[in-house]
């Protein structure tokens, strides 16, 4: 029951567009100027003036006169009675035969849901216009009977959209319930079935509402409409045709009559698709200043020269409603040479986007509002997007969070290896070949040509982790990313994934930069760790320094939440609240409302970075009680 | 993958054969019968009785369904009671007026469409909006209209292009393409914009998946990322939408054909149409919904080798 206000929202967004408007407005027109043509013209649509004979638009005949002299406005006014009458019995017929049927499947399930379904499979597949050429050819000229086909013809699609709807309200456990307790099933339909279908219904019928005008207009052009004097769009637009090369004016009056109307019902169809689609409420984020806090930023840690890596101060932004959210803020952090270095929060910390960011690949729209980002002495920030581009691979490379969801599923694990090593390295076909199956192999594949053979849906979680640190090396990079690799894999995978990363970075001296939730990933891989809350980070230290005496309240937090590290008598220390959104954060600390160390300084300014012990950096004024 | 075929083989045969007899029973229900449609509007009752018994009206409806299916299952689709014409013949002289324009357009529209849609996923903005306009004014303008707008412009003012008829492709190619030009054009212009805008939404979808952020974070280059990954990504959907177009066209062919004259399918139909030629507009709806099924287990055959999921299931 809880979409149910749905049907009032649907008339309020309609009116609030005005093309939604303009174009039931022009609907409702039509249908006036069809009913109240008598009025609306002195002309007969069937009167013929053989002295103003094509005569284009004047003051007497405002949109012209056709062939036989007739006042075009009279007959595309009298025109819409036949036109949108044919339309209406089809729609009606639509309505019935498909609404009905598919509120009957989906409700009724079973034997008369898997007939349903086989029907409008063979029905979907029928041509609709020969086959009403077919029931034109028996009938004849009886216009209701062949809309009524047509209608019929065109139900399947309406009444499977349908009975969707209707299977899933017959799903939800409240009406289950409500069966059970012997609620009568017309009570259900009528209370409970009707209203969720009546929004993908409304679509549909306006949908078909359009088609099916077009479709009598096209049998009124081939000559299968009304008869002959009686105007309708169609059979205007054929009259027109025979006469185009001396008054091609005539193809414009009903050709524009007839796109708008079709367009109108188009629109308002989206309209109502929309607004059902639209979320209940949509809170407008506030567009967020940026307060810049150069205290907190001056103290930050600052990076060795020597460093590969270094961030300093990066903000970066994501648009959100119409300004940008800074989701990372002020982030000062620096890997060094074959270090490995941890990264570590909650998911929604800003983690994956300072990945992303080292990368120059921030999600669409997003970019690095300031600071610099150095590797190797080249200010990342200030570099032309080729030139990042070529960084990337070579120099910093990447190995994703979703193993499986990281590798392209339309080719094999050999492939995607293969492309790299082309990319980086070129060669022969044999040659790019054969380092592709070292690098799987160095990966700890040890069966590379049976692994390289493999598409990705064929692969484990592991393995195909394991293919994404090929590729990952395929280009011998400085740095890699490792942005949660083993968060998706099984206990004794994750074991031996990070084991392998341990090999790698000895082998070859290679950073990793490894971002993870998990201290003990981090305590295993990492010599240094970053923590980061809301955006920012508010701790780093050496380990296991970091894991024996945290200096900010959340690392206290984020460890205590972990079953194994809790101390045996001890309550298990997890953490009140969740994160702030970006767009809301508190002024001061950002962590004071989940804080129990919090005092009222805590929430009025932002806090600086202070070195609590040599190394060891935090941004908390408790620092020595947490 | 040769199971799904063999299924699909299946069920497309069962489809022809209900919508052959559901038309054949539509024609037996209705008022009148062949034998009137020959005799005309005057005739003895003798007369009629005779030709009634000679084409076997006289028989249970199922039988004569029976018959009628055993003939077509030999590709005879009988005998137009109008023109006195063998139906398979007639057909099979118009089947190529028609494919031209339907395969041609379709080809259109889906060359251009994917293009574009190319394009415009990886420029964005400005050129996606311009074909969510563009497909509104596609899906709004009936064909025939637009057929002629375009003979009123490229054939009467300007005289560029011929207004009507069709070139066999073997007697003069050049005058085959230059006939088919206005009304493949007519045909593809309101698909492509369609086909444009959903070939960007499928790739766009195809580049925000993680594994094109893992290609780009390791190098892979910008070119190959579009067109190997995320194009062949995106070639379910648009795979679907030709065989969608294909057969939308053969619909739309039936009007197109009016308007420019040509001897094809359609005109067949809508000539049938008027004289009550049943038999005539059978053959066309059984060719037409064969159509309909070899495009489908076509685009079955397409996700099997686009997708190796289909392909080892």
């Amino acid at each position: 029951m809880r979409r149910l206000p749905k049907r009032r929202a649907v008339p309020r967004t309609a009116v609030r567009r005005p093309l939604t408007a303009l174009a039931a407005g022009y609907l409702v027109l039509l249908a006036l100027g069809a009913v109240l043509a008598p009025v609306l013209t002195p002309y007969d649509p069937a009167a013929t003036d053989l002295d103003a004979v094509l005569s284009g638009p004047t003051a007497a005949h405002p949109l012209g006169t056709d062939g036989l002299g007739r006042d075009v406005a009279a007959r595309l006014l009298y025109g819409g009675r036949i036109s949108l009458a044919d339309a209406a019995v089809a729609v009606l017929t639509v309505l019935v035969a498909g609404a009905g049927t598919g509120v009957a499947a989906g409700f009724l399930g079973g034997l008369p849901d898997r007939v349903f379904t086989w029907v409008t499979d063979v029905m979907l597949a029928i041509p609709v216009l020969v086959t009403l050429l077919v029931v034109l050819a028996v009938v004849g000229d009886h216009r209701i009977a062949v809309m009524v086909a047509l209608g019929i013809l065109m139900s399947p699609g309406l009444a499977r959209v349908v009975r969707g709807a209707a299977l899933t309200v017959r799903n939800e456990p409240y009406i289950a319930a409500a069966r059970v307790s012997g609620l009568p099933d017309r009570h259900i339909l009528v209370r409970h079935v009707l209203p969720r279908v009546a929004g993908p219904l409304i679509v549909q019928i306006s949908l078909l509402s359009g088609g099916a005008l077009l479709i009598d207009a096209g049998l009124g052009y081939l000559g299968f409409g009304a008869r002959p004097p009686a105007p309708a769009w169609g059979s205007m637009i054929a009259e027109a045709s025979a006469v185009i090369g001396r008054q091609p004016w005539l193809l414009v009056p009903p050709g524009t009559v007839l796109a708008l109307a079709i367009l109108a019902f188009g629109v308002l169809g989206d309209t109502v698709r929309d607004a059902a689609a639209a979320p209940a409420e949509r809170v407008p984020s506030p567009p967020r200043r940026r307060h810049r806090t150069p205290a907190a930023a001056a103290s930050a840690p600052d990076a060795p020269s020597t460093a590969l890596l270094s961030l300093r101060d990066v903000s970066v932004g994501l648009p959100a409603g119409r300004g940008t959210t800074t989701v990372v803020e002020d982030l000062t952090l620096h890997v060094d040479r074959g270090e490995t270095v941890g990264l570590v929060g909650e998911s929604g910390c800003g983690k994956s986007v300072t990945a992303r960011a080292v990368l120059g690949l921030v999600p669409a729209g997003g970019r690095i509002t300031s600071g610099t980002v150095r590797f190797d002495g080249l200010d990342l920030t200030a570099l032309d997007p080729a030139a990042l581009r070529a960084l990337r691979g070579r120099r910093i490379a990447m190995i994703s969070q979703d193993p499986l969801a990281g590798l392209d599923p339309l080719w094999t694990a050999g492939d995607q290896v293969g492309e790299l090593v082309r990319r980086h390295h070129g060669g022969t076909r044999a040659a790019v070949r054969g380092r592709a199956l070292d690098l799987l192999r160095t990966a700890g594949l040890p069966e590379p040509e049976r692994a390289a053979a493999r598409y990705p849906h064929e692969l484990s979680g592991g393995t195909a982790q394991r293919v994404g640190i090929a590729m990952a090396l395929a280009g011998e990079p400085d740095l890699l990313i490792a942005d949660e690799p083993t968060t998706a894999l099984d206990v004794t995978v994750q074991a031996a994934i990070l084991g392998l990363l341990r090999r790698l970075q000895a082998e070859r001296g290679m950073a990793i930069l490894l971002i993870s939730h998990d201290w003990d990933v981090v305590a295993a891989m990492c010599r240094r760790a970053y923590v980061m809350y809301a955006g920012q980070a508010v701790e780093t230290g050496p380990l296991p320094d970091l894991l024996e005496r945290p200096r900010h309240p959340y690392t206290a937090g984020l460890l205590g939440a972990m079953p194994r590290r809790a101390r045996r008598g001890e309550h298990l220390a997890a953490i009140p609240g969740a994160v702030p959104d970006p767009a809301h954060r508190p002024p001061g600390c950002r962590f004071a409302p989940r804080c129990r160390l919090a005092t009222a300084g805590c929430r009025e300014a932002p806090i600086p970075v202070v070195e609590a012990a040599p190394g060891h950096h935090t941004r908390c004024v408790h620092h020595e009680s947490a | 993958m040769t199971r799904l075929i063999a299924r699909r083989l299946l069920v497309s045969g069962l489809l022809v054969g209900v919508v052959s007899l559901l038309t054949f029973l539509l024609q037996a229900a209705a008022p009148g019968d062949t034998a009137r449609t020959i005799l005309g509007d005057h005739y003895s009752p003798a007369a009629y009785a005779r030709l009634h018994r000679e084409l076997g009206l006289d028989e249970p409806v199922l039988t004569r369904y029976g018959h009628w299916l055993a003939h077509a299952l030999r590709g005879d689709l009988g005998t137009s009671p109008v023109s006195g014409l063998d139906v398979t013949a007639q057909i099979a002289s118009r089947l190529p007026v028609t494919l031209s324009l339907t395969v041609g357009a379709t080809a259109a529209t889906a060359l251009a469409g994917v293009a574009l849609g190319v394009l415009s996923a990886v420029r964005g903005g400005r050129l996606g909006r311009a074909f969510d306009v563009l497909a509104l004014a596609g899906y709004a303008l009936p064909n025939f209209w637009l057929a002629l707008v375009l003979v009123t412009l490229f054939a009467v003012t300007f005289p560029l292009f011929p207004a009507t008829g069709y070139v066999p492709l073997e007697d003069d190619p050049g005058g085959w393409a230059r006939g088919l030009v206005l009304p493949v054009t007519t045909l593809a212009l309101p698909g492509t914009a369609v086909f444009a805008k959903q070939t960007r939404d499928a790739m766009l979808a195809a580049l925000s998946r993680d594994f094109v952020t893992a290609l780009r974070a390791n190098g892979a280059s910008e070119r190959s990322i579009v067109l190997r990954h995320a194009l062949r990504n995106a070639g379910v959907p648009v795979v679907t939408l030709v065989g969608l177009t294909f057969i939308g066209l053969l619909s739309g062919t039936v009007f197109v054909e009016a308007v420019f004259a040509m001897p094809g399918l359609g005109g067949l139909a809508v000539q049938a149409t008027g004289q009550h030629d049943v038999p005539t507009i059978q053959g066309v709806v059984i060719v037409f919904t064969l159509a309909v099924v070899t495009v489908n287990l076509a685009a079955d055959l397409a996700y099997g080798w686009l997708d190796p999921k289909v392909r080892s299931a």
